[in-house]
């Protein structure tokens, strides 16, 4: 079990830093919903269901919901790489 | 100076969580409301989930203030975001995303409703059911980009819910109580009618949270305001 867990927060470590270092926008939000997946395992496993589940329906749900529908507003919505796009023209 | 910054800030971060895991044993809370709670709240407020006795009914005013912090964010976004346009175009979604809307739609729904009607049950309620319902209006949003939510319904949802938090709490002190003090008989231990009011107290918060989100969710899926005249 404690194995699993060290798992879990070495993915949400990698997923975290994923998040800085991702090009793409929307990959970065998809990135920062794994961590909060994460978190809201970490916290069945401390047995607190109720925060678990808030979590899960924010964290992960409703607030990366939130920044892609931002993303797409603000003109950022783009399924390719814009470093990769830049390169390519140049 | 900015590397400098961040050093300091991970320095003082691990110092203040290595300070925490080293004084405090972990399981072990220094605080003993918490076993005082454990006590005596299944038979002071009769609810299985005892989360859910201390949100609504030890820390009723909490929840209120929770509650209105939400409100005031779910307005403030609304207000940034600018009025509802109808004369939009927006491709058409494809048979996958249509299919799976209408599939989805129920069950959201129908599992929103559960975790909200049996909060003071299981773990779950208003705030965690009322964003699943949020979400379950928004998924025919994306399926269907004409399609639009009546935000004069959904206020009017809100604003009622809202308003039957305050009422409940009212009455409660209107009975002798305190603001917000469940009353009501407190039914068979563990049964979907009993604790008194939090099952009430839970459905006007689940219905608040829900139609707030989906309003917000809606105006933020709508085009801005220039690009849609």
């Amino acid at each position: 079990m404690l194995w699993l867990v060290i798992g879990l927060v070495v993915l949400m470590l990698a997923a975290a830093v994923a998040v800085l270092m991702l090009d793409n926008f929307l990959a970065a939000t998809a990135a920062a919903s794994v961590v909060s997946l994460g978190v809201a395992l970490i916290f069945v496993w401390l047995r607190a269901p109720d925060v678990a589940m808030t979590e899960a329906a924010v964290g992960a749900g409703l607030s990366s919901l939130i920044l892609a529908l931002a993303l797409r507003r603000l003109g950022l919505w783009r399924l390719d790489n814009p470093r990769q796009e830049a390169r390519d023209d140049a | 100076m900015r590397n400098l910054a961040s050093l300091l800030f991970i320095v003082g971060l691990a110092f203040l969580l290595l300070l925490v895991t080293g004084v405090f044993e972990f399981g072990n809370p220094p605080m003993r409301v918490g076993q005082g709670i454990q006590q005596v709240g299944p038979q002071e407020v009769g609810a299985a989930n005892l989360v859910t006795a201390v949100v609504l009914g030890y820390r009723g005013i909490d929840t209120l203030g929770e509650l209105s912090i939400l409100f005031a964010a779910a307005t403030a976004g609304g207000f940034v975001l600018g009025r509802h346009r109808l004369a939009r175009s927006g491709a058409e979604a494809g048979f996958v995303l249509r299919t799976g809307a209408d599939l989805l739609f129920p069950l959201l729904l129908v599992v929103g409703l559960y975790i909200v009607l049996h909060g003071h049950l299981t773990p779950g309620g208003g705030f965690q059911g009322g964003v699943i319902i949020a979400t379950a209006f928004f998924v025919p949003l994306l399926a269907r980009p004409g399609a639009a939510l009546d935000h004069r319904w959904l206020a009017l949802v809100e604003g009622l819910a809202g308003a039957a938090f305050i009422a409940i709490g009212l009455l409660a002190l209107y009975r002798g109580g305190e603001f917000l003090q469940p009353f009501l008989e407190k039914g068979d231990f563990g049964s979907l009618v009993s604790a008194g009011t939090l099952p009430l107290l839970y459905l006007a918060v689940g219905l608040k949270v829900g139609a707030e989100l989906a309003g917000l969710l809606a105006r933020l899926a709508e085009p801005a305001g220039e690009e849609a005249a």
